[in-house]
């Protein structure tokens, strides 16, 4: 009987044993138990606080309209009802440009813009990273700056040139543009900078051309850059109000015609919250999906000089 | 003089030649280069210049733009207080918000790395969504409402530290710190991304070698081996950060009201907006413009060789 006691004791140590090993494994050795808590719940603090904006505004949205005008007022609804979001596709149903054109508008131009900037500034990263040619620091240095500008003063001259172009009141004024970002470009370049040369070599060696290293070697081992350019340029895009280019309301965004409701003063308060969801929702939402394709890519691109 | 004139011009002859014979060997980089070159100088490149030559001159739209010289810019300094006051706002947003900016990015980055895989998927998404939220930021103005249905306001009177309502966003005492606390919240953006995908970059035998070489603590790790491989990233970011830090005007114009009380929340860019699209003198506009450009550039130049000094 004790026998088979300690035998059992045994073998639970020698479990735990495994278990602690792995445990210890895991942790970095050069790591203190006591650092490790406090920095977690510092971080752990500090994503409350930045969570609580976005998680008010999303209760204020499901708040039916006496809670929102309530005193003392309250964070979390009690009775939560989307009133507010149905409410919102009524205004929309009554302006006379269907809302499905406003979502076809933006969907038209975030996607296309998108598409051709990923292309084109690709293209000119690849050349900008691995190969040396007359004039390739002068024009990395030249988009660099370019990326401080402020996009405001630069909206009259661009105006003169689309204009000239007659492109004024069509998608393209916003499209053609958004191709051109310095951002997305100099991403692009610092991330294949990382992609060692020799990879490149190789495929030269073995007969590739310029345009067959660019699709086959250099596109597939800088995914998780082309996501994060997708990400930063769908959400200028949808962010773009294309207010001043375009000025008939059946070419104009989503974003606009939402946030023109949601200036309507205080009968639309609850509208306005409901807008103020719809608008962040899509941006985090395309996040979320592209964010653990960003990651698997990121793991199984274990790429050693 | 003219024999070394003449040497300096065979020199140049010489180097442009051999330049133009290694474009001649690169055609297909030019090739590559092409569509985005094109594009970039028509919508980047021209305007830019457009504008700083705009600046120089008196243009209202309407009229053709008329040469005044620096007549612009002197008025800028001497005369326009309220622009005065915009640098000073703009200055004190930038160097409070932005260096705090990318730290917060870099940190919590860097913090989250070793996490398990989801969690860290999960807190990514909490620390970027703020930055890609819309206007989401104008929830603050309900949170810091000048009335008693505010909650900073309620809260704080809950507890008895104040017995009348604070006018948050009215007040220009309280104005500023607040827009600053709304720009910490949003700065988390592009630069943190940044941060997260070059930190999972990082070559895990270097911090194997790191151990053998006797790196006792995380910071020391973090200084000798995660930074110095962060290096490209970190450029990044530090643009990025200034960029944002410096245009700010969103944020001050939709909390703080446009014109703000006493214009105590006018930034730069606030000032140009209103002189560019409200008042229509492109010409006066144009020269704020370069200067904030200037100020950009200067800072970025000073940044950048602090960065070149990073873990060494």
């Amino acid at each position: 009987m004790s026998r088979e006691n300690t035998k059992k004791k045994l073998k639970k140590e020698e479990k735990e044993q495994v278990y602690r090993k792995k445990l210890i494994k895991k942790r970095k050795p050069n790591r203190s138990i006591w650092g490790d808590f406090f920095l977690y719940l510092f971080l752990i603090l500090v994503a409350l606080i930045m969570a609580f904006p976005i998680i008010y505004a999303v209760s204020s949205a499901l708040k039916p309209l006496d809670e929102l005008f309530k005193f003392p007022p309250t964070i979390l609804p009690k009775h939560p009802t989307l009133d507010n979001f149905s409410d919102l596709f009524v205004t929309m149903g009554k302006s006379w440009v269907t809302f499905s054109r406003y979502l076809f508008n933006t969907a038209f131009i975030t996607f296309v813009g998108t598409f051709g900037h990923l292309i084109i500034a690709s293209m000119a990263a690849f050349v900008l990273a691995k190969y040396e040619f007359p004039g390739n620091q002068t024009f990395f240095k030249l988009v660099t700056v370019a990326m401080m500008f402020t996009g405001y003063v630069t909206q009259i001259p661009n105006y003169i040139i689309l204009n000239k172009l007659g492109w004024i009141d069509s998608y393209w004024a916003i499209i053609i543009p958004a191709f051109a970002s310095p951002m997305g470009l100099f991403l692009m370049k610092q991330f294949m900078e990382g992609l060692p040369t020799s990879l490149i070599e190789a495929a030269k060696i073995d007969g590739a051309n310029e345009w067959k290293v660019f699709s086959g070697i250099v596109m597939p081992n800088v995914k998780p850059a082309w996501m994060t350019l997708i990400i930063f340029s769908v959400q200028a895009l949808w962010n773009n109000r294309a207010s001043t280019f375009i000025y008939s309301e059946e070419k104009k965004t989503l974003v606009f015609a939402l946030q023109q409701i949601q200036s309507g003063g205080i009968a639309r308060t609850g509208q306005g919250a409901a807008v103020l969801v719809v608008v962040m929702i899509v941006p985090i939402l395309i996040f979320v999906f592209s964010q653990s394709q960003i990651l698997e890519t990121m793991a199984s691109s274990g790429l050693k000089d | 003089m003219k024999e070394y004139l003449q040497k300096y011009i065979t020199l140049r002859k010489h180097e442009a030649k051999v330049a133009y014979k290694k474009a001649k060997n690169r055609k297909m980089c030019y090739l590559f280069l092409a569509p985005y070159a094109i594009l970039f100088t028509m919508f980047y490149v021209f305007p830019v210049l457009a504008s700083i030559y705009f600046s120089f001159t008196y243009y209202n739209v309407l009229e053709a733009p008329r040469f005044i010289g620096l007549q612009n810019y002197i008025s800028l300094i001497l005369q326009d207080d309220i622009f005065l006051i915009g640098v000073k706002n703009t200055l004190l947003i930038a160097v409070i918000t932005g260096p705090l900016g990318y730290i917060m990015s870099f940190l919590f980055a860097w913090l989250i790395n070793e996490l398990p895989r989801w969690v860290r998927s999960i807190a990514v998404m909490v620390f970027y969504a703020p930055s890609i939220a819309g206007n989401c930021f104008v929830i603050f103005a309900v949170l810091f409402r000048g009335d008693a249905y505010g909650h900073v306001n309620a809260l704080l009177m809950k507890w008895g530290i104040i017995d009348t309502p604070i006018l948050w966003l009215v007040n220009p005492q309280y104005m500023l710190p607040i827009c600053m606390l709304v720009i910490l919240w949003m700065s988390l953006g592009s630069g943190f991304l940044s941060f997260v995908a070059g930190l999972q970059g990082v070559d895990r035998s270097q911090f194997e070698a790191g151990y053998m070489d006797g790196v006792k603590n995380r910071w020391q790790e973090l200084w000798f081996i995660t930074l110095p491989n962060m290096k490209p990233m970190l450029m990044f970011g530090a643009v990025m950060s200034i960029t944002q830090a410096f245009n700010v005007a969103d944020v001050t114009m939709q909390l703080c009201g446009f014109p703000s009380t006493d214009y105590a929340a006018r930034t730069i860019v606030a000032h140009l907006i209103d002189y560019g699209s409200q008042r229509y003198e492109m010409g006066y506009a144009c020269a704020i413009a370069t200067i904030l450009f200037l100020m950009m550039i200067l800072c970025n130049k000073a940044i950048q060789s602090l960065l070149r000094r990073v873990g060494t």
